[in-house]
């Protein structure tokens, strides 16, 4: 049975074909309204994720499926104490596909190993966040018409931000990638992050400054750096508008670059930032529904391949 | 070969000075029946002192606990005061229950009847990491 957990659980050849099979949906989802009839997705959220949860919803049912489910561990058997492996099992009974959302890392990974449908994290504590990542990939492919030779910019907490780590993990598979990891020096990418772009070769730096990296980047990965993730006060103030994009700073910037941002945003872009062609966050929010049909489509295909075995 | 007071057994050699008690502990060696014997900081050729623990019974010893405490011991076989095969360890590629995970916000520390499962990720290293939330094994943990 396939599942998606991580995202490198997914074959460079297979994210292509699954983003082909959302560029087809994009060009005729008319073709795709009845693909899932009678089908049904289970939304599993321990832990409340309303955007997360709505894009799997209307992606089930832009397919002409159902979903069912519940939104947070209190209203359901988790509260009772049910473990996680029994509340799967007993889910697989009434549906064909199973999104999970848990605050603890591995529960997606532990419940595929005991369901008998397909399970996609749809997010595990700090850990994974593998169709966030099919969600940028999309939008990169979209807007550039390429996931490789490209200089990316990540700019923020790259420290803590998964959905960055996880994008990195992914572009490594992609010809001629270079990194501009642009962070204060606290919230710099982990070392295992580090050791695997020596590793592979691929080229990066790092740096505190934007504006002098802007001009030559094709893709800018913009995330929230939070309050609360800096040791004291005054370095906050010191650093916390340099991250900051606004109007000013997107004039040193190409012509051709594309902001991208897992959303929610807090202020770390400027609402004047929204009307900039450049600025394609908010079409990432459709992809990311698109690239869930593709997937749940990949998902369902290959379980019933597997059961007329 | 040190397998003199064992008849039928097991003689665990080559052990790092000092280690000889942790796999006491670890292969829960005080339950048995039998007479167990752990000689610490023997000279020995190889590694200039070593500990050695002499288990006067036939049991199954977990070879990958071992192998994960150190890959250099040595498992020697015994049967009536003959050695019979030696068994050289390696890292094993998964370890099964051998360490917990540390990490407080991994499902294994709230799910009840998990498997502690680690996988090898880097040999060079000797670097185990959780199948679940990939946090790295502690090797003091044991
Ligand atoms: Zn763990």
């Amino acid at each position: 049975m396939r599942h998606l957990i991580d995202i490198r659980d997914f074959s460079k050849e297979e994210i292509d074909e699954l983003l082909g099979v959302a560029e087809r949906i994009i060009a005729d989802p008319i073709a795709f309204q009845d693909r899932c009839a009678h089908k049904r997705l289970a939304t599993l959220f321990f832990e409340p994720s309303t955007r997360t949860r709505l894009s799997f919803e209307a992606a089930m049912q832009a397919l002409g499926g159902s979903v069912l489910g519940f939104s947070s561990a209190d209203s359901s058997s988790a509260a009772k104490g049910e473990s996680v492996t029994d509340t799967v099992r007993t889910v697989a009974c009434y549906a064909d596909i199973i999104a999970m959302r848990h605050p603890k890392e591995g529960a997606p990974f532990l419940a595929s190993r005991r369901s008998t449908v397909p399970v996609i994290n749809a997010g595990d504590g700090g850990h994974n966040h593998p169709t966030q990542t099919l969600t940028d990939l999309l939008t990169i492919h979209r807007e550039k018409g390429r996931l490789d030779n490209l200089k990316i910019g990540m700019a923020g907490d790259l420290k803590f931000g998964r959905t960055v780590h996880s994008l990195i993990t992914a572009m490594l598979q992609y010809e001629g990638i270079s990194f501009v990891l642009m962070s204060p020096p606290e919230l710099r990418i982990p070392s295992y992050l580090r050791e695997m772009l020596d590793r592979e070769g691929v080229p990066y730096l790092e740096t505190d400054e934007m504006e002098a990296h802007l001009g030559d980047l094709d893709i800018l990965y913009m995330t929230r750096v939070q309050k609360e993730r800096f040791f004291n006060e005054e370095d906050y103030v010191r650093l916390k508008d340099r991250f900051i994009l606004d109007t000013e700073k997107m004039q040193y910037a190409a012509a051709e670059m594309k902001i991208l941002h897992p959303l929610p945003r807090v202020n770390e872009i400027s609402v004047k930032v929204d009307d900039d062609p450049r600025a394609v966050y908010f079409d990432q929010v459709k992809n990311g529904m698109i690239v869930r049909m593709a997937l749940i489509l990949k998902l369902l295909d290959e379980a019933g391949k597997e059961s007329t075995k | 070969m040190n397998i003199d007071g064992v008849e039928n057994g097991i003689v665990i050699d080559h052990i790092q000075p000092g280690d000889s008690m942790r796999i006491y502990r670890l292969l829960e060696l005080d339950e048995l029946d039998c007479s167990v014997a752990i000689i610490q900081n023997v000279v020995s050729r190889k590694h200039g002192r070593k500990d050695i623990i002499k288990i006067d019974q036939d049991m199954d010893v977990d070879l990958d606990a071992l192998g994960y405490i150190d890959p250099r011991i040595t498992v020697n076989i015994v049967q009536n005061n003959e050695l019979v095969a030696k068994k050289h360890l390696e890292l094993p590629r998964r370890l099964w229950n051998i360490v917990d995970c540390k990490n407080p916000r991994c499902i294994t520390s709230v799910e009840d009847e998990v498997d502690q499962v680690f996988e090898l990720v880097d040999p060079e290293r000797e670097l185990y990491r959780c199948v679940y939330c990939e946090a790295a094994a502690e090797k003091q943990a044991l």
